[in-house]
This record gives structure tokens, sequence and C-alpha cells, in this order.
């Protein structure tokens, strides 16, 4: 959108780059082929293609959604529990930490930033071991809290936020205010906030996408099925064919995921406005 | 850092603190938890004693360990140039505004980021499958004998395509941001004086790239050697091919929960992340220094 002048456009160059694009859509053409397939049809039928005369998918998501008394049902409301906790609460803990940085000085502040840069080149290994311990000591393993506070945490998301602050709310504007005699939280969330609302979706996006997508904590801190996220439910269906006297239940493997799949899928769609001005903002400043 | 814009006050903790609490308690916590944890022992008889630097000396003479992180070292310089030198290309191509359809490819490319990597992995491990796979329905509908993705010999390579696919189009967005920031005046003067496309390329898209190359490099490093979601899932389908010590994370995860060993699990994790901190500031330094 930067550029001023109307290019000729290359058939050749729109080509050579659909063939990424195939590879990125490919797989996910086969997901939605194979969901209305029955497990002989997976076997029997070519993988991209239909299967010939019979088209499963509303038995396939009735069979998903019912199948181990609806457990699938119970797993999304688990996720969705991750998500809006989460996510949401990674989102407020970051705009209001990343706007603090940005807008105040105060001591500590330096140290504050440097320590949470660092933090983000130490990999979850290192962490998810001494996590899993540390909760366990607390009781706090097989409850919601497990996955839901580590997830609070999204040191990209106060960077993007920090960068964000810095390009969208002018320092006069937030000095004008205090002039007039509005409170410090006040003033953030009267001014601040509606300046911010780009970066502010591009942040819940991308926690979102981290909790709903995330496997390996959950994987380490749960044990009951009951608190599973959609993630570790479907591993776990998968790995029935692989277990002695296990039920093979591929067609729900891959209807559940999905099922998984759309709701995100579908925020990207909806909010690319949003989020694309958002992570542009982000990388002015690097 | 010059946004110091005003006098200092306490005022900005009211913001900070929250973060900071929970920061506290689920990065710092931990950290400091598993420093400990790797210097002691625990046997069944005697209980837990103090241990100094054992368990380091340990993981530095494992040859699982080292066979781990060979892996994922060989993982790094191998799929991680062709991911970012793909989303480059695929930048480029979309930042040249000679696309049919920019638009269109741009979030289409991006989308597999947003499919969560349990799923990626089943969805590409089905079709890697000689069962229902693409690759059995290739080999009796063609008569070939493609060789088994899922076999030991190819198996780090078809996680490195799952990899990729997922990341390609999340990388290429970085890329293709930093790009917008190019302003448009820049390209004008460049065609005036008789620039052509490749000249554009090198003299000002590649150089503007740079920051966001850094911080893309830094992330596919930490990625690479976090590697654990995909062969963890993959293990299921390719029991033959996935070692419980494939990677350095799935070996301090078996060590853990199946060995109950905790505290040379620390230490293996430690040594991974010091690893893997120096590497990336490396990158950082290198990446930096010759403006």
């Amino acid at each position: 959108m930067a550029k001023g002048i109307r290019r000729r456009r290359s058939a050749l160059l729109t080509a050579l780059t659909g063939i990424v694009l195939i590879y990125s859509l490919v797989p996910l053409v086969w997901l939605v082929l194979n969901a209305t397939k029955t497990q002989e049809g997976l076997f029997s039928s070519f993988g991209l293609w239909f299967d010939d005369g019979r088209f499963a998918l509303g038995d396939n998501i009735r069979q998903t959604l019912t199948y181990d008394d609806g457990i699938f049902l119970r797993w999304l409301g688990n996720t969705l529990l991750y998500v809006v906790a989460g996510a949401g609460g990674a989102t407020l803990l970051a705009v209001l930490a990343g706007y603090g940085l940005a807008t105040y000085d105060f001591p500590g502040r330096r140290g504050v930033f440097a320590t949470v840069i660092g933090a983000v080149a130490v990999p979850g290994t290192a962490l998810a071991v001494p996590t899993f311990l540390m909760f366990s000591r607390l009781g706090l393993t097989d409850t919601p809290w497990a996955v839901i506070v580590p997830s609070l945490i999204s040191p990209f998301g106060l960077y993007l936020m920090w960068t964000f602050t810095r390009e969208a709310v002018p320092a006069e504007i937030i000095e004008a205010a205090r002039m007039d005699g509005a409170s410090e939280l006040r003033t953030f969330y009267r001014i601040a906030v509606p300046m911010l609302a780009p970066g502010i979706v591009t942040v819940l996006l991308f926690s979102m996408v981290a909790t709903w997508n995330n496997y390996f904590l959950p994987l380490i801190m749960l044990r009951d099925p009951d608190w599973y996220p959609l993630t570790l439910g479907l591993s776990a269906w998968n790995a029935q064919a692989a277990t002695a006297g296990g039920q093979p239940v591929f067609h729900l493997v891959i209807t559940g995921s999905l099922l998984t799949v759309l709701p995100l899928l579908a925020a990207f769609l909806l909010l690319q406005r949003y989020w694309q001005s958002g992570l542009a903002a982000g990388s002015v400043k690097q | 850092m010059a946004g110091t814009r005003r006098r200092r006050s306490w005022a900005g903790w009211q913001f900070v603190a929250p973060f900071v609490a929970v920061f506290a308690f689920v990065f710092l916590a931990p950290i400091g938890y598993s420093i400990h944890l790797s210097l002691y022992r625990t046997r069944l008889i005697g209980g837990t004693s103090f241990a100094g630097l054992d368990n380091y000396r340990q993981a530095l003479g494992d040859p699982n360990f080292w066979s781990a992180l060979g892996r994922v070292s060989l993982f790094l310089a191998v799929q991680v140039p062709i991911m970012l030198f793909l989303a480059l290309l695929v930048a480029l191509a979309i930042d040249s505004g000679r696309l049919h359809g920019k638009a269109f490819f741009r979030v289409a490319i991006f989308l597999p980021y947003a499919v969560p990597a349990v799923v990626a992995t089943l969805m590409w491990g089905f079709m890697y499958g000689s069962r229902f796979g693409l690759i059995g329905g290739l080999n009796d509908a063609l008569g070939l004998s493609l060789p088994d993705p899922l076999s030991p010999g190819l198996i780090l390579a078809s996680i490195g395509n799952i990899v990729t696919w997922e990341f390609v189009g999340y990388n290429m967005l970085i890329f293709y941001s930093a790009l917008r920031v190019v302003p448009a005046s820049l390209y004008e003067s460049a065609e005036i004086d008789g620039a052509g496309q490749f000249r554009i390329v090198t003299a000002i898209k590649l150089p503007a790239l740079r920051g966001a190359l850094v911080i893309a490099t830094i992330f596919s490093i930490i990625g690479s050697f976090q590697l654990f979601n995909e062969p963890s899932i993959l293990q299921k389908l390719a029991p033959n091919a996935i070692t419980t010590h494939f990677t350095p994370n799935l070996y301090a995860y078996a060590l853990s929960f199946s060995g109950q060993q905790y505290n040379y699990a620390a230490a293996v994790a430690i040594v991974m992340g010091v690893i893997t901190m120096v590497i990336a500031y490396a990158v950082q330094l290198r990446g930096t220094k010759e403006r």
C-alpha cells in the first residue's frame, strides 16, 4: 500500500508464488475433503478427492460431538476457558505493562525491560519441568490454573505493545490529559486504549493462537482427560489406535481437527484489517 | 530508547506491577528452582543430597544428549535457511506489486500459522502414511514406489517440512511488514536513476529487511532447539523412527516424566537453555554489527 506507482501484473510471478500458495493450502483442502469420509472411506479412497457416493460430514460431526459422552464438547469448553482467561489475561497484562514502559519513567524501568527481553530467549524446556514441580508442590497440577497462569505472560505481546504505544500515543496528549486533572488510570483507558486498538487486537489474536494451540504445557500439567484442551484430546484420540485394544477413530480425529481449526481461521480472516496494521506498526522500530 | 518522556516517579509501576508479579512467578521462580534442582541428586536410598556440578558433568558426557543436540543442529542448519529463504521470496513477490490478487496470497499463505501444531502434525502425518495417505495413494495410482517419509532416514526431513509449512507464512508476514515501512519515494528516485528491479531488491529492500531477518532467525533458532510437539505426536505414527531422545526437549521430558530423574532433567534443560541463548546472542551481535 506504500507504493504510489501502479505496476504491471506478472502472470509468471503469480504462477511461481502460486506454488507456495498451493503448498500452504493443500493440507487444509485434504482436511476438509477427508472430514467427509467414513473411517473405511479414508482407507479406500484417494486422499485429495471425495469418497464416491458417500458424504459423511454431517454424520462425522455428530459422532465427534457425541463420542465418549460428548467429551469433545467438554474439551472445547476447556479450550475456551483457557483462551478467555489465559489469552485475555495475557493481553491485559501486556497492554498495561507495555503502556507503562513506554509512557513513564520509573525506578527499575530498565531492569524490567532487560529481564523480560532476555526471557524471550529462555527455552520452554528449561522452564517446563521446574514449573511442573513447583505447581505440583502448590497443588495446582491437574487444575485449570496450571494451564492458565503460565499463559498469562507474553513477552512478545509486551514488546509489541511497547513499540506500538511509542508510535500511536503522542506524549503531548497524555501530558494534556494530566494537566486537565485526569488520573493516570483514567488517562489510560479513556485516551490511550482507543488509540491502541489495532495493537490490542493483534496481541489478543496472537495470544489466542498461542493458548488455543498450546500442547506442551497442558501435556505436562494435566492427567485428567476432563481438563484436556482440544489439542491434547485429539492427540489422545489419535494415540488410541496405537494402544492395544484401543478402537481406532481416525475419522473423528480428522473431523475434530477441522472443528478445532475453524474458529481461529475465521478469527484471522475476519480481523485481518486490525492485525495486519498492528503488525506493521510493531515492525517500524527494530 | 528515547522514550523517557517525563520526570521519574513511581506512577509507572501501577501499570507494570501486575505483569512483573506474574512474570516473577512463572518465569523467574522456575528458573531459580531449576538451577537449585540441577545441583542435587535424589536416590531411592539416602534421599536428596547436594551433587555440585555432577549432573552437568553427566550431561556433557551423555551420548543421548549429544545425538539429540546434533539432530536439532542439523535441523537448524537445513530447515531454517530453506524456510526463511522461501518466506523472503514470497514477501518480495507480494511487495513487488506484480501479483494478481496479492491480498489473497498474503492471507492464504499465512493461514497455516493459525493451525495448531498438533493438527498440522496429524494432517501431515496422515498424508505421509501409506495407509490412507497421499504417498500411498500416489504409489497405487501411478505405480510409483516413493520412499516412506516416516522411515528413520527421512523422518527429520518430514518434520522439517511440517515446521516449514507452519511458519513460512508467519515469517513472510514479518518480512512483508518490514518492507511496507520503506518510503515509496526511495523506489521512485531509484527508478529515476535507472535502477532495475533486481538492483532495487539488493540495494534497498534487503538492507531494509536486516532487522526483521535477525529477529526471524533468532525466533527460528529458539524454535529449532525447542523442537518437541511435532516429533512427540509423530512418535505415535512412526514409533520406530523417533526415539525418546530424538530432540533435547523430548529427552528432558522423557527423563522427568518416564524416568523420574528430575534433577538430571533440569541440568539437561539448563545446558540446552544456555546453548540457545549463546547462539541467539551471537546471531544478534553479528546481525547488528556491520551497519
